[in-house]
């Protein structure tokens, strides 16, 4: 881009075409890393990496990491962090898994597969991550305890909690109604998928058009109108592009056949159907949705900001930043029990070591995403990224064949890169002091 | 100057707080009239900050009693002391550097439609209010942390004036400025007195002192060392009492 006058205050100074289209270059860096891995792995294996039957296996095993990378991200800017998400995650998941095949039933006389006992099992599973995650608010907020301790602490005793709920031994879970959580059991088929994509596509539209309204209103400055269609065309293009490569995922055969039968019915010859939308990936982008609502347009996101930016400032304003303090962990053990559902659907079983490690992968999401640790900084849609971004690339080594050990120090070495490239793009543009 | 019978705005009286066993603040009383400003002297340590900040809800008092208009008030935290319309300015600036200048200005007390945050009016009023004060201000859409420190200074000033403040709190607003800016918060400061409000300025300078403040309240290792007519005293009375802690004999 040309340079046209230093200086010149009254005519407006040509923009580069990012800064028209109002695209944070960060985004763009994570964009770009994450066609980068995308390109790599679908050349060296000659297609089938972006097949839709990857692509749904990605975008399936991301969930759970993801979600809680959204609450990571929050912990993370209000100058927190989270070290026992992962031991979270088992604990709601052992609670759930003993609910649903034990308690439940025996404690209700409720029948196997019966609707109720999922609901009831969501619930207590739900308020246990949340009361776990409330009471390291607790201790963090209104006893001064430091929550890297707490949480390290909680690393510990949550993880073995879960040993002894469930007495160290696997729980099979076989409900349909769980299933449906899991991925490849819970799909909305071509037509729904289709259908949600274009309301999806009609909402982001709207959203776009009613933001320039209103600033139209208070006579700001907008985009001009070229750049808004580009940026509704690509939102619209990447919604349409998903839906479409997911609805051409079919299922096998001999899974159809048991699903007809399953019902008492043969299948019609020649019967077939798609994949379409994984009700879990839906679930992730709706809590990616309000999570980023509440840290942009509501007053619980713009405190957490505050305090990350600075606490003391936000004190003085009247924030109740211990309040707070417990809400963001409250919302983050919530997030950990809604991804151990989602992971004990997809593996069919608790088993004591669910989630183990998450919270490392969690972090390193988070982080790859553009949450700063200092804190006062992070998007969700950034934390959602990177998860997907280590996802895919340890999907890629994984079926290029490289080795576990190998793909575990990669993953290292990108987060560290990540880390490192941030810091030396946000030197060179001066913005850190 | 104001007529000392009627009521004051605010009353502190025989306020003491100890940290760990220093008498921070010991027994002190001052007070502050509408449409007046008070500085606040003393050396650093003094117990100035320490005793303002039992009234803007930063410390809680360890004893005595804080009255706005006759009435007695308890002020244990800052969001008290919004209610009561007493809004202050710190010396370190409280403001989140991460947020821009309208989330600032609102920050505690956003503007809120369909139970969302309206950043669109909050902006529009943003740019209002620094139109008044600061017509040169234009980065409204960026962190408050790439704002120079007269830009930054602005924004907290807009604050407290946005609000209705009825009781404003300075303390040292001018430490970080230049000659420029120092001038523009001596206009504004004229200009709030004008409208009724009651300042407390905690200052260094001895000529803003004699040049802005109506009275002037010193302090000295934590106590008062006596209250005085900026008018009736000549700066050295004024350096005298914060270096000796002696009160001119003329002065009532």
């Amino acid at each position: 881009m040309s340079d046209t006058g230093q200086g010149v205050q009254t005519a407006a100074p040509r923009r580069s075409l990012f800064e028209t289209l109002e695209i944070d270059a960060r985004l763009l860096g994570m964009l770009a890393a994450f066609a980068a891995v995308a390109i790599v792995f679908t050349i060296w294996t000659g297609g089938t990496f972006v097949g839709p039957r990857n692509v749904f296996n990605i975008a399936v095993q991301t969930v759970p990491v993801a979600i809680m990378a959204c609450g990571m991200v929050f912990v993370i800017v209000a100058r927190h962090i989270d070290l026992s998400v992962g031991s979270v995650l088992a604990m709601s998941s052992a609670v759930m898994a003993m609910s649903q095949a034990y308690w439940l039933p025996s404690l209700f006389g409720l029948a196997y597969g019966s609707p109720v006992i999922l609901v009831l099992t969501m619930l207590i599973g739900f308020a246990v991550g949340t009361a776990i995650g409330a009471l390291t608010g607790w201790l963090v907020g209104y006893q001064g305890i430091p929550s890297f301790i707490v949480t390290l602490g909680g690393l510990f005793v949550w993880r073995n909690l879960n040993w002894f709920t469930t007495n160290g031994q696997s729980v099979s879970l076989t409900d349909p109604n769980l299933l449906m959580f899991g991925g490849t059991e819970g799909v909305l088929g071509a037509t729904a998928s289709w259908i949600l994509g274009l309301v999806a596509s009609a909402v982001a539209v709207l959203a776009i058009l009613s933001s320039r309204r209103n600033k139209l209103r208070h006579g700001f400055t907008v985009k001009p109108v070229w750049a808004e269609g580009v940026m509704m065309a690509l939102i619209v293009g990447v919604i349409l592009f998903f839906v479409g490569w997911l609805s051409r995922y079919p299922i096998p055969e001999a899974k159809l056949k048991r699903m007809f039968e399953a019902r008492g019915e043969t299948m019609p010859e020649g019967y077939t159907a798609m994949h379409g939308l994984p009700i879990s990936v839906l679930i992730l982008i709706l809590v990616a949705v309000v999570m980023t609502l509440v840290a942009r347009k509501m007053r619980f996101g713009r405190y957490i900001f505050a305090t990350g930016g600075n606490p003391d400032a936000a004190e003085l304003s009247g924030i109740n930043t211990r309040l707070l303090t417990v809400k963001i962990f409250a919302l983050m053990g919530f997030l950990c029990a809604l991804a151990g559902l989602i992971a004990q659907a997809r593996l069919q079983s608790h088993g004591n070591d669910i989630g183990m490690l998450e919270e490392l992968r969690v972090i390193a999401a988070t982080v790859i995403g553009g949450t700063a640790l200092a804190g006062g900084v992070g998007t969700i849609y950034g934390a959602v990224l990177g998860a997907l971004i280590m996802q895919s690339l340890q999907s890629g080594m994984a079926m290029v064949g490289v080795d576990t050990p190998f793909q575990n120090i990669i993953v290292g070495l990108v987060l560290v890169l990540a880390v490192w490239v941030d810091i030396l793009y946000r030197k060179r543009l001066g913005l850190t002091k | 100057m104001t007529g000392k019978t009627q009521t004051p705005l605010v009353e502190l009286r025989d306020i003491s707080i100890a940290f760990g066993g220093i008498k921070a603040v010991d027994h002190v009383s001052i007070d502050l009239h509408p449409g007046e400003v008070v500085g606040l002297l003393g050396h650093n340590g003094a117990g100035k900050s320490t005793l303002i900040k039992c009234l803007s809800g930063a410390y809680r008092k360890d004893s005595g009693q804080i009255l706005i208009n006759g009435q007695p008030v308890e002020i244990n935290n800052p969001r008290d002391a919004r209610a009561q319309n007493i809004e202050t300015i710190y010396q370190t600036l409280a403001l989140a550097d991460n947020l821009d200048a309208s989330s600032n200005l609102f920050l505690g007390r956003e503007l809120i439609a369909n139970g969302l945050v309206d950043d669109a009016k909050m902006e529009a009023e943003t740019r209002k209010i620094m139109g008044r004060l600061n017509p040169n201000f234009r980065k409204f859409n960026v962190p408050v942390s790439a704002l120079s420190g007269g830009q930054r200074q602005s924004v907290a000033i807009a604050r407290a004036v946005y609000f209705n403040a009825k009781i404003l709190i300075m303390d040292e607003p001018t430490a970080a400025l230049g000659p420029h800016e120092t001038q523009m918060v001596a206009e504004l400061i004229q200009e709030l007195k004008a409208q009724g409000l009651g300042i407390f300025l905690i200052e260094h300078d001895i000529h803003n002192v004699m040049k802005l403040c109506d009275r002037a309240s010193v302090m000295k290792n934590g106590r008062l060392v006596g209250t005085v007519d900026v008018n009736e005293v000549t700066d050295d009375d004024i350096l005298g009492m914060i270096i000796l802690g002696k009160k001119p004999a003329k002065a009532a």
